[in-house]
């Protein structure tokens, strides 16, 4: 009996297991290249799917989020629960994905999923690991007491792939129920099969949670009872489990003095590759599209339009590929870590400290890596499957110091210490700076104790995990993983960084009516330099007067409209902050700090004739940049990172708000 | 009435019962059944969480959850305290 349609344009086949049952790796073997990431609509759970073709016959296969069982307990599980009930994408195939070696447990969701009457087969998985740990699986038994195609595989090695193909085509439904459908019946009188009453469980989880509890806790009970059964009699496990290498690794990697020294290791390499090497690939972006700008503006007839296609779309994109090896780099180590296993163990020896601060174990690297950048970090949040855990920390990680803010924070110490000649053994700059730092981390941790407060969710929080064993990584696992996380920003994120960097192209080049053309003439007449001419042109722009009208509302902090028009440009990316005072005090140059400087020192208020960049000043712009979310592409990646405009609005207000409150307090302090 | 969280490292029991009914269905979920063999195999640096070794693999978890889990000690846990 096939009841797989063979008439149909592609057959559609979903691969449904556990959390590290190597689903993932087995969704890239089969279907290799070809596959792409969206999502659920509504929720933010990525979405993989792929094709490949066997026999001529197209088969179209999607990854569904891990699960443990078909009663959700997370957003991921319900997400995949949900799939699997979907009327309008209709699976045809379902290929449940176990571990061999832990096969008790992977057979109750195996049990649930042959309850709802689809289309099976039941490919296990690291049969490797099974036989490493002398475990005998006889795969006939098995077949014939769960009554669909049984397929040993092992993902990684790419063994059975082929097997496992050709099994899906008689993928089918088996005779066997698992569940007690006469008992159920009693306790709710509408379902008539498995697919309602999981249905059923879904929808009225709220209105009857009392009920539904019983039946699942029953149920599963009831499920194990029969697999318990079946696993007598199909699989021979010695009772003494060889899990030795594993535990010498635990022992090692737990311990409270090489655990934590190696986790530090761990985070050192990380962030020397994301702050250090990466700067040479960017540096390469950076040259390679001021050349490409360069290029184009020279070919092109000077213009409204090839100025929108240079410093408006080009310079936009370079903004955004400037990114990527940072993405690349943090991802490669991420999936290194998440691959061997060895990231579960460093949420284990972390979950105490960092569970006070209402985060979790893997908090902990996205934390670290925004001190390189916010947005990779924010990306690699998806490894924290608890909800509220995972938005603590996409919402306070910008609060700690990204490599941005750095050139920010040199020019302004630089200031405050040029007046100041006294230097003791003690570098005051160094120490200021790593202050600066330490307040960015102080910042991130209390904003989370706070946020742990008033974050509401349904989820209940829990910390029951799976330790895996520990394994070699698949670099074709890192390779896509990579590969996905870099396509994602570009195109998610970077049509909204776009989009941004064109409006501050356009604030900055255009000005109302045709003062441009009146400043250009009259630079023509008095023989301006070119550096005053665009800071003057600067001065007129739509910037120019934001920035003007702005005054008011930043002067309480110190800073007067030029800085105004900095705080707007440099939205784009902080250390434009830099560059736009640089135009605005016409110091040419934006790399050579050094005139910029002393012009900055120099100048004078305009009313009370003092130096205008006083310290009070340089310290309230200072915090102000500590805290201020001044990153259009941080935001951008937290909403595709969410789903959501409420969550960069969030930190955009809060980051901002704690930016001119701290700065008005410092200002007034020290003024 | 003894719970999880109370075993010492490499001491093994019986897992009896549990008194958080959220809890008890993810602990079903996860393999860790009445009547299941459990051993602690390993505590965090700072004390919490635990792991334990159930139905053939390791799993972690805070002590709080552990304090849900009713278990009963093994008899042979004496000879093998000992040897530790």
């Amino acid at each position: 009996m096939s009841p797989v349609p063979s008439n149909l344009s592609h057959i559609s086949v979903a691969l449904v297991g556990n959390p590290n049952s190597g689903k993932s790796t087995l969704f890239n073997s089969m279907t290799g290249l070809h596959q792409k990431t969206g999502n659920y609509a509504g929720v933010t759970v990525d979405k993989h799917y792929g094709s490949y073709k066997h026999k001529n016959q197209e088969f179209k296969v999607t990854d569904l989020p891990g699960t443990y069982s078909l009663y959700p307990k997370s957003l991921d599980e319900e997400v995949a629960c949900r799939a699997l009930l979907s009327v309008d994408e209709k699976i045809d195939v379902v290929v449940i994905v176990a571990d061999a070696s832990n096969l008790k447990r992977h057979l109750l969701l195996a049990t649930q999923l042959i309850d709802l009457k689809m289309s099976c087969v039941l490919a296990l998985n690291m049969i490797d690991e099974a036989a490493k740990n002398n475990t005998v699986i006889y795969y006939e038994e098995l077949e014939k007491l769960i009554d669909i195609p049984v397929i040993p595989i092992n993902s990684r090695s790419k063994d059975g792939i082929q097997e496992l193909k050709e099994a899906i085509t008689r993928a089918k439904i088996s005779d066997t129920v698992f569940y007690n459908f006469e008992k159920q019946k009693q306790l709710f009188p509408q379902i008539d099969s498995y697919q309602t009453l999981i249905q059923l469980a879904l929808d009225k989880k709220k209105e009857q949670p009392h009920a539904i509890k019983e039946f699942e806790l029953n149920d599963n009970l009831h499920r194990f009872s029969k697999i318990n059964y079946m696993v007598a009699k199909c699989i021979k496990q010695p009772e003494k489990l060889n899990k030795n290498l594993t535990q010498k690794l635990d022992t090692f990697f737990t311990h409270k003095v090489f655990g934590f020294a190696f986790f530090f290791l761990v985070l050192f390499v990380i962030f020397q590759f994301i702050f250090y090497v990466a700067e040479y690939p960017m540096t390469w972006i950076e040259e390679g599209f001021a050349y490409l700008m360069n290029t184009v503006a020279v070919s092109l007839p000077k213009g409204k339009l090839s100025d929108l296609l240079v410093n408006g779309v080009l310079a936009g994109i370079s903004g955004i590929v400037v990114f990527v090896p940072q993405i690349a780099l943090l991802f490669f180590f991420i999936a290194i870590l998440e691959d061997t296993g060895y990231m579960a163990r460093a949420s284990f020896i972390l979950d105490k400290v960092m569970r006070k601060f209402g985060l979790n174990g893997k908090s902990v690297i996205p934390m670290i890596s925004s001190v390189a950048c916010a947005v990779p970090s924010i990306m690699s949040t998806r490894t924290i499957t608890n909800w509220k855990d995972r938005m603590i920390t996409i919402l306070v990680t910008p609060l700690i110091s990204c490599s941005a803010r750095l050139p920010v924070y040199t020019l302004l110490i630089s200031m405050m210490f040029a007046r100041d000649k006294s230097t003791g053994i003690l570098n005051y700059q160094g120490l200021v700076l790593m202050g600066i730092y330490l307040l960015g981390f102080g910042a991130a941790l209390f904003a989370a104790l706070i946020l742990k407060k008033v974050l509401k969710t349904t989820e209940k929080s829990y910390f029951i995990m799976e330790l895996p064993v520990y394994r070699k990584p698949q670099w074709q696992t890192v390779a896509m993983l990579v590969f996905d996380k870099v396509k994602v920003f570009l195109f998610d994120a970077g049509k909204i960084i776009l989009a941004i960097s064109i409006v501050l192209w356009f604030l900055t080049s255009h000005s109302p009516g045709d003062a441009f053309e009146k400043l250009e003439s009259n630079a023509v007449a008095i023989n301006l330099s070119e550096a005053d001419l665009n800071a003057q042109k600067l001065e007129a722009s739509y910037a120019g007067i934001l920035g003007k009208k702005m005054e008011p509302v930043i002067k309480p902090l110190g800073f007067d409209w030029k800085i105004g028009i900095a705080l707007i440009t440099s939205f784009a990316a902080r250390e434009v902050f830099v560059g736009t005072m640089a135009t605005i005090y016409s110091s040419g140059d934006s790399e050579n700090t050094e005139t910029l400087r002393e012009k900055l020192i120099a100048e004078k208020n305009f009313e009370t004739q003092l130096p205008a960049y006083s310290s009070a000043v340089c310290w309230s712009l200072m915090i102000f940049y500590v805290f201020a979310m001044q990153c259009m592409s941080t935001l951008a990646t937290t909403y595709r990172e969410t789903k959501h405009w409420k969550w960069p609005a969030i930190q955009l207000v809060f980051m901002t708000g704690l930016a001119y409150l701290s700065s008005l307090l410092v200002y007034n302090i020290l003024n | 009435m003894q719970t999880l969280d109370t075993l010492a490292l490499g001491q093994s029991a019986t897992i009896k019962e549990f008194t958080d009914d959220f809890l008890s269905l993810k602990f079903i979920e996860m393999g860790c059944l009445p009547g299941e063999k459990i051993k602690l195999s390993n505590i965090a640096p700072f004390g919490d969480p635990i792991a334990i070794e159930v139905s053939g693999y390791v799993l972690s978890l805070r002590k709080q959850e552990a304090a849900t889990i009713v278990v009963k000690l093994n008899p042979e846990n004496t000879i093998e305290s000992c040897a530790i």
